[in-house]
């Protein structure tokens, strides 16, 4: 602590003055001098140790053989060793068991819930939607309507396999014809009648005549009733949900040129277990089976 | 020129060490209690049990920063709770005004830990090296077996001390008994050892190297200080017109009789920060009143009056000099200034107990799915679907029964469970997710957005609470 205020000394200046105001030429305190000497000791250290001089062909790797992208490999690699028992619990167990499983079950806060969302969010939100509600021609999956099944072995079948995705061989496949090629546009009307009485529609009226038509044409993969083949991925004809509309134009359409939506196989691009996650999390969102 | 005065003056000042001479007296004591209890605290605190429930940890204050858990003793605060440790600092803040305008730097004095720790370390160093005379002796001695000895007896001891805070710091964050085992037995994780080995070293620097710099160059506080004190605060101070001019001996003649101050330096021989009281107040003094002690002592045993040094105010300074006595200690303390602080102070303070005794421990959200904000089923019925959290401080599981209000109509259904029971489980935040379905025809199937009041009821107490929502239909 100085005590005393240090008197007035000739201190050398630089040369340097504006209006009467020397620059001094005072000596740098020690320890910033220090630390100025320990810092370029430290940097030579550094571009010795760690990447650091760029030249064309990339940046000196420097002794540590430091990367930036080599440590998010490891720190990925650390993680997946971290959820390795959960990925090997996820696999072993059956799949109506995951969903409650104390090590990997739970909503919010279970691995299985919380990856399989990952997983949807990043590939099938892009037809599906975020809130997995469908639009046009993409089945919503949170309402109790299911083309092809709703149970959590269904989800994960069209999941791994995908849905008349031609080059996986166990891919659910089925055709509707296109019944344009020979039905005549009358003969067509009267199938859209029909199927519009099924649900009580766009005012439609069944006559013997337009049901003679749908038991003959469609009823082989609809059903008699109308209420579709899971098995053939025939849809329900008889509820309130369509998949691509349910006015006499959409109709129309679909009878003549016939409808066949697609959805790609995963297996192999996702690993068994994401495939998994992804079926528990759909499965939980409401329209579970 | 010479060549010493060619030399430019050098910007560093080393540090002159400073031997605080051992003093006893009314504050010295009252340092000693406050010491006392302040490190009693601090080192038992984390010792102290209370009992919690089943699945909650059963230690007083425990700050659990894995669990993101606040208890303290029949308080247990969560994240979303953290304005009540906001409040608490502004009320440490707003206390700190109030004793800085009322009594000066009273904290720095008597109970900054900078002051508590240094006057341990002190402690130490005097009962291992002697007095002052004996330390100063003792640093210009050479380095013999005594010095070595003496000084490796110092430097243990404190380090000893350090570990102690360290270690001491570490049990507020953990189970204070698991984790003093597994410190013994290597067990503890990196954290804690990372934590005591630095404050060790911290305790030690601070309190045995650094000591009064920190104080004088490091601190914000004595920089701020001044802007809460006034010409009515109390403040250690020095009867200049009564002790000057000083001097020994009898006045000589022709010159003015000498004051009461017998330039002793009693008063600068006591001070941890090595200053001269006598100088005027200075940023350097933190009030510890040490010289107070130290002068009161002198004074008794010359038979003068004490309080040449003293809790003094400036603006009693021309009263005294007059002959008048000075006001009275409240009419300094209780002013408009002090007595809006304390307004402040209170305010915060009831506000926050307020706060404390009306939260529950039992919360309850609703927010709706949006993404869509709802789905038609295959008979036609429109399904809500909302996310619903359910808080749950408790130590023990609750469950709640969960029923819609005004939505006659309205089938409630929740996902993955039988019924409309939830567990909420000990110490948790659970979510489920609730659905709302109206059949085809109802009219909120047909109504964009219907008022709906979700309510839960504790299935045991019967305590309930409600979170009002919408339930949204077909736009048409």
């Amino acid at each position: 602590m100085a005590k005393k205020p240090v008197e007035k000394q000739e201190v050398e200046t630089t040369g340097h003055e504006w209006d009467g105001i020397q620059e001094f030429n005072n000596p740098l305190p020690r320890w910033w001098l220090w630390t100025t000497y320990a810092c370029i000791i430290w940097g030579i250290g550094y571009v010795i140790a760690y990447p650091a001089i760029p030249l064309p062909g990339g940046a000196t790797p420097g002794l540590l053989g430091y990367s930036s992208r080599g440590e998010v490999a490891a720190d990925i690699a650390a993680i997946d060793a971290m959820n390795a028992p959960l990925v090997a619990r996820i696999n072993e167990l059956d799949l109506t068991e995951i969903a409650t499983d104390d090590l990997v079950g739970g909503e919010a806060d279970g691995f299985a819930y919380n990856g399989g969302q990952a997983v949807f969010q990043t590939f099938c939100a892009q037809c599906h939607g975020a809130g997995a509600n469908g639009f046009v021609g993409y089945p919503s999956l949170i309402d109790d309507d299911w083309i092809w099944g709703g149970t959590i072995e269904d989800i994960h079948t069209t999941i791994s396999y995908g849905i008349r995705h031609e080059t996986n061989l166990d891919t659910r496949i089925s055709e509707m014809p296109a019944f344009g090629e020979f039905l005549s546009k009358e003969e067509i009307g009267d199938i859209v009648e029909y199927v519009g009485s099924l649900s009580g529609i766009n005012g439609a009226v069944a006559t013997e005549e337009n049901e003679m038509l749908f038991l003959d044409n469609c009823a082989a993969c609809h059903m008699d009733d109308g209420t579709g083949d899971r098995f053939a991925g025939a849809p329900n004809l008889t509820d309130a949900i369509w998949l691509y509309g349910s006015d006499v134009e959409t109709l129309t359409h679909t009878v003549t040129f016939a409808r066949a939506g697609v959805m790609p196989a995963w297996e192999g691009r996702l690993s068994e277990s994401q495939i998994r996650q992804a079926a528990v999390y759909i499965h939980s969102l409401g329209g579970g089976e | 020129m010479n060549e010493e005065s060619s030399k430019p003056a050098s910007l560093y000042e080393a540090r002159e060490p400073i031997f605080p001479r051992k003093v006893k007296g009314k504050f010295r004591n009252l340092k000693w209690w406050l010491m006392g209890l302040m490190l009693g605290l601090y080192y038992i605190l984390p010792w102290v049990r209370w009992d919690r429930g089943t699945n909650l940890p059963d230690q007083a204050v425990l700050l659990d920063m894995a669990n993101r858990r606040f208890f303290f003793f029949w308080i247990e605060i969560w994240p979303h709770e953290f304005y009540f440790i906001a409040g608490l600092l502004i009320m440490a803040g707003l206390g700190l005004f109030l004793f800085t305008s009322a009594l000066g730097r009273v904290w720095c004095g008597y109970a900054c830990p900078q002051t508590v720790w240094t006057d341990l370390f002190i402690l130490v160093e005097r009962w291992v090296e002697g007095d002052r005379n004996a330390r100063i002796r003792l640093l210009k001695a050479k380095w013999d077996a005594r010095k070595i000895r003496l000084r490796l007896t110092k430097w243990a001891a404190w380090l000893l001390i350090g570990a102690a805070t360290g270690g001491a710091w570490v049990f507020y964050f953990a189970d204070a008994p698991t984790l003093a085992v597994d410190l013994v037995t290597g067990d503890a994780s990196l954290m804690a050892y990372g934590f005591i080995i630095s404050l060790t070293i911290a305790t030690f620097f601070f309190g045995g190297i650094a000591r009064e710099q920190i104080c004088i160059y490091a601190c914000p506080w004595p920089r701020i200080q001044a802007a809460m004190m006034d010409e009515e605060t109390l403040t250690v101070g020095y009867r200049d017109w009564r002790g000057e001019p000083r001097g020994k001996g009898k006045s000589r003649e022709g010159e003015a009789p000498l004051g009461d101050c017998i330039d002793c330096m009693a008063c600068v021989n006591v001070c941890p920060t090595g200053i001269d009281i006598r100088d005027g107040q200075q940023l350097a003094c933190i009030t510890c009143a040490l010289c107070i002690d130290a002068c009161d002592d002198i004074m008794t045993k010359i038979g003068k009056p004490r309080g040449l040094i003293d809790y003094l105010a400036v603006s009693d300074f021309e009263r005294e000099k007059a002959g008048e006595a000075p006001r009275k200690l409240w009419k300094h303390v209780f002013r408009l200034r002090t007595l809006i602080y304390i307004s402040l102070w209170g305010a915060v303070g009831v506000g926050l107990l307020v706060a404390l005794f009306v939260r529950t421990d039992m919360g309850f959200s609703v927010s709706p799915v949006r993404n869509p904000t709802y789905i038609m089923l295959s008979d036609g019925s429109v399904r809500n679907a909302y996310d619903v959290r359910l808080r749950n401080m408790q130590g023990d599981d609750v469950v709640f029964n969960i029923t819609a209000e005004g939505a006659d109509g309205l089938s409630l259904s929740i996902e993955g469970l039988e019924g409309a029971a939830v567990i909420a489980e000990a110490d948790e935040t659970t979510k489920i997710r609730l659905y709302l379905t109206s059949t085809r025809d109802s009219a909120f199937s047909s109504t964009q957005s219907s008022p709906v009041r979700i309510r839960i009821e504790n299935d045991e107490t019967g305590a309930d609470a409600f979170a009002d929502t919408v339930f949204n239909g077909k736009d048409r």
